[in-house]
């Protein structure tokens, strides 16, 4: 056997050879590479700057914006700061974000549902339909429903009437517009209390099966309590709510309120084509809770309903919350292509004129991706929280 | 009676009664099961009824195949005018490439079907050189569509329609994939401040959206570089549109790395094998075994995302078809262009998902359970 040799080479070939040398060679080299290129491009940037004397300054914001924003949640007009058109685009994402997620989760659901149909036919017809969807560009379903609502739909002149005081109009949805009168606070108090009263039900009655054995119709006493009260409430003061319903004028309508035609095609793109994918992760999830599950319930004569409640549904979340949170981000994150469109959000606004009125593109750009990193931060949050909630408790 | 043919216990199976096996069964099981299932049937019907004669009829029996402009098709059809596309069909397929040089883009394409075969099919016969043609098949293209050392040069700002769409798709998904499983490995190293960058990356990438990295690459990345460097915009697109896919790309094969047990890594490091040899050779063919679905879905998803260049002003199928809008010949027929470059991107990205769904099955090792 050859006796143990000092390992060959020089010194720096030692060096390399030990492990905890190494990794502090290859990690103080990575940060030197690192700070070395942010410098580079932070000194080009400044002498580039400097050159045109553009200089780096968030002054513009309390500036005059002076331009329009057709759809605004908040006061806005062209002589409003830069700043308050970043709000209103920020709340524009938020709204078409909001929901989008709502309605591609609804319909996602049912999608998932009915892949799982045991009839052939509408377990294929959902097949298709999330094949076909799901293989062809966001942008592209964008852009053909803003071409079928603006392009098929008729002009206010013609417009198509649902029920009493709505129009479905190329220049947006006419619905009315609700107008409260000051004793509707009475139905709203008596909704919080319903609420109030709901969730301390809810705790008891788990309390008294705990206890007992014994079970209470929570789930119609909910009902009763959020639902039925406010209404008791709302005829017992009058029907407290009138409506401003839209009426046509010479070329368009006057009053009620208008959805945009840019934001109905965004909601409905948006949700269609991430329904498509939740409808895809929701059958999985429920395939993936084994049928020992359903069988072993049944056999405990647990109800159909039940069975499905208590059993199958919460362990399926829990292989469906952590793919349909990043479906929840993209869909936040596609809501960006708002701007091929011309509905507002935040690109369209602070990124697009702003950007081109004031000539700031680094400000602009960095408020931009700040603004979606908050965004899709509060988002994972939120479903990371929910996720915890409906872990498994493991010993 | 009778005298029985069969000695006792040897009487043939019969076959199974016709209500048990056969269409009709299948259709009772299948379709008519219960009240709810039959409903069910009823109403997949109707809307099938509803949707797909007027489709058949506008796509196909009433269209108008041929026509000067829209009010010729008008005359002949109220379908489809599907005389439009075909009359830019050269524009949708190459772009503003000069017309007497299309035969490079032609020759690209095949060269780039030839290079697919051996990284596709893994029984070909010498499909080793096959590989090495296709490592270096991304040059020659290069050569072929930009031009220089004897053919005539052309500028990236003529490149357009599905030629476009197909060397932004390409070159993301032939790169990103390797940059992908680097940061992938960053982000799974031992040494801190490697994984905080990789991490830092990453995340970053994944909380933008891409259309925000493409605004940056066409507005801001000048002010970065030194004065006076001229960066082609295909290029930044280029490379933005990989770096993004190539975020995404990392935490799939993440999800890899970590299902593959500590203990290949501790066995591969007992038989003294370094760590690029052991990655090499032990833990990335299993991890990248495991996230192929998931590195299919993301190549999907780029390949989907290149459509987004029309908003930084490059012309993609959809950018060429909605510029030839706007000739007053050929106004109004969206529907038609969207229809057709849905129909292209179906057929591109499910072909993809069809494939990857072989591969799975082909490298499945482990036993059905």
């Amino acid at each position: 056997m050859p006796a143990l040799s000092v390992p060959e080479g020089n010194f720096l070939s030692r060096l390399w050879n030990d492990k905890d040398t190494r990794s502090l060679v290859v990690q103080v080299l990575a940060t030197l590479a690192f700070f070395t290129f942010f410098a580079y491009i932070i000194r080009n940037a400044y002498v580039n700057l400097e050159a045109i004397g553009k200089g780096f300054s968030y002054e513009f914001l309390f500036q005059t914006s002076a331009y329009d924003i057709n759809q605004h949640l908040i006061e806005y007009s062209s002589k409003s700061t830069h700043f308050t058109a970043m709000l209103v685009g920020i709340l524009n994402t938020m709204l078409v974000a909001v929901c989008g997620i709502a309605l591609s989760t609804v319909v996602g659901f049912i999608l998932g549902v009915l892949r799982l149909s045991k009839n052939w036919l509408t377990n294929r017809l959902a097949y298709v339909y999330i094949e076909f969807v799901r293989n062809v560009p966001v942008l592209l379903h964008i852009l053909l429903v803003h071409g079928i609502i603006v392009n098929t739909l008729p002009i206010p002149r013609q417009a198509i009437s649902v029920g009493d005081g709505a129009f479905l109009t190329n220049r947006g949805f006419f619905v009315p517009k609700p107008v409260y009168e000051p004793a509707f606070w009475g139905v709203i108090a008596v909704f919080v209390a319903g609420l109030a009263f709901f969730m301390w039900f809810r705790k008891y009655a788990k309390r008294v099966q705990d206890d007992t054995g014994a079970q209470y119709p929570v789930f119609w006493i909910g009902v009763g309590a959020i639902v039925g009260a406010p209404l008791l409430a709302f005829v017992a003061l009058g029907a407290p709510i009138s409506w401003d319903v839209p009426s046509l004028q010479r070329f368009n309508f006057a009053g009620g309120m208008v959805v945009r035609p840019e934001f109905i095609a965004l909601w409905l793109a948006l949700s269609l084509y991430t329904a498509a994918f939740i409808g895809e992760i929701v059958r999985a999830g429920i395939q993936a809770v084994s049928r020992g599950q359903t069988e072993a319930a049944y056999a405990l004569s647990i109800s159909r309903g039940r069975t499905l409640t208590l059993v199958v549904i919460p362990q399926a979340l829990r292989a469906i919350i952590p793919p349909l949170t990043s479906q929840y981000l993209n869909l936040a994150k596609n809501s960006s292509l708002a701007i091929a469109i011309g509905y507002m959000d935040i690109v369209a606004t602070i990124g697009g004129i702003s950007l081109n009125q004031t000539g700031r593109e680094m400000e602009c750009m960095l408020i931009v991706l700040l603004l979606y990193l908050l965004l899709s931060l509060a988002i994972s949050a939120a479903m990371n929280w929910y996720n915890k909630r409906i872990k498994l408790v493991e010993r | 009676m009778e005298p029985v043919p069969y000695k006792v216990g040897e009487h043939p199976d019969l076959p199974p009664p016709a209500s048990v096996t056969g269409p009709l069964a299948w259709l009772r099981n299948n379709l008519f099961s219960s009240p709810a299932n039959i409903a069910m049937t009823l109403v997949s019907v109707w809307l099938l009824y509803e949707l797909v004669p007027p489709m058949l009829n506008w796509m196909f029996f009433d269209a108008a195949f041929s026509g000067e402009n829209r009010d010729a098709c008008r005359a002949q059809a109220d379908g489809a005018c599907w005389a439009f596309i075909a009359e830019r069909f050269r524009l949708f397929t190459y772009g503003f490439y000069p017309a007497e040089e299309r035969w490079r883009v032609d020759l690209a394409f095949v060269l780039l079907l030839a290079a697919l075969v051996p990284v596709l099919y893994d029984r070909l016969p010498a499909r080793r050189i096959g590989l090495y043609y296709s490592m270096v098949f991304p040059l020659i293209a290069g050569w072929l569509l930009l031009g220089g050392w004897g053919l005539a040069p052309v500028d990236t700002d003529q490149f357009g329609g599905f030629m476009l769409t197909l060397v932004i798709g390409v070159t993301g998904i032939a790169f990103s994939l390797p940059i992908g499983i680097l940061l992938a490995l960053g982000r799974q190293s031992s040494l801190p401040i490697i994984r905080l960058f990789c991490v830092g990356f990453i995340e970053f990438i994944r909380g933008v959206p891409l259309i925000t990295l493409l605004f940056v690459a066409s507005t801001m990345l000048n002010y970065f570089l030194p004065k006076g460097t001229v960066f082609d915009l295909l290029l930044r697109v280029l490379i933005m549109v990989t770096l993004f896919a190539s975020a995404y790309m990392a935490e799939v094969i993440r999800g890899g790395l970590q299902a593959i047990p500590k203990g290949q890594v501790e066995a591969a490091e007992a038989i003294g094998m370094k760590y690029w040899q052991s990655m090499r050779l032990v833990v990335l063919p299993q991890a990248l075994k495991i996230s192929i679905p998931g590195i299919v879905n993301t190549f999907i998803g780029l390949y989907k995302d290149t459509t987004l260049v029309i908003i930084i002003g490059l012309l993609d199928p959809l950018g060429i078809g909605r510029s030839s809008l706007a000739d007053t010949k050929w106004t109004g027929l969206h529907n038609e262009v969207y229809l057709f470059v849905a129909i292209f991107f179906f057929i591109s990205c499910f072909s993809m998902s069809r494939y990857s769904l072989y591969l799975e099955k082909k490298l499945q090792t482990e036993h059905d359970h």
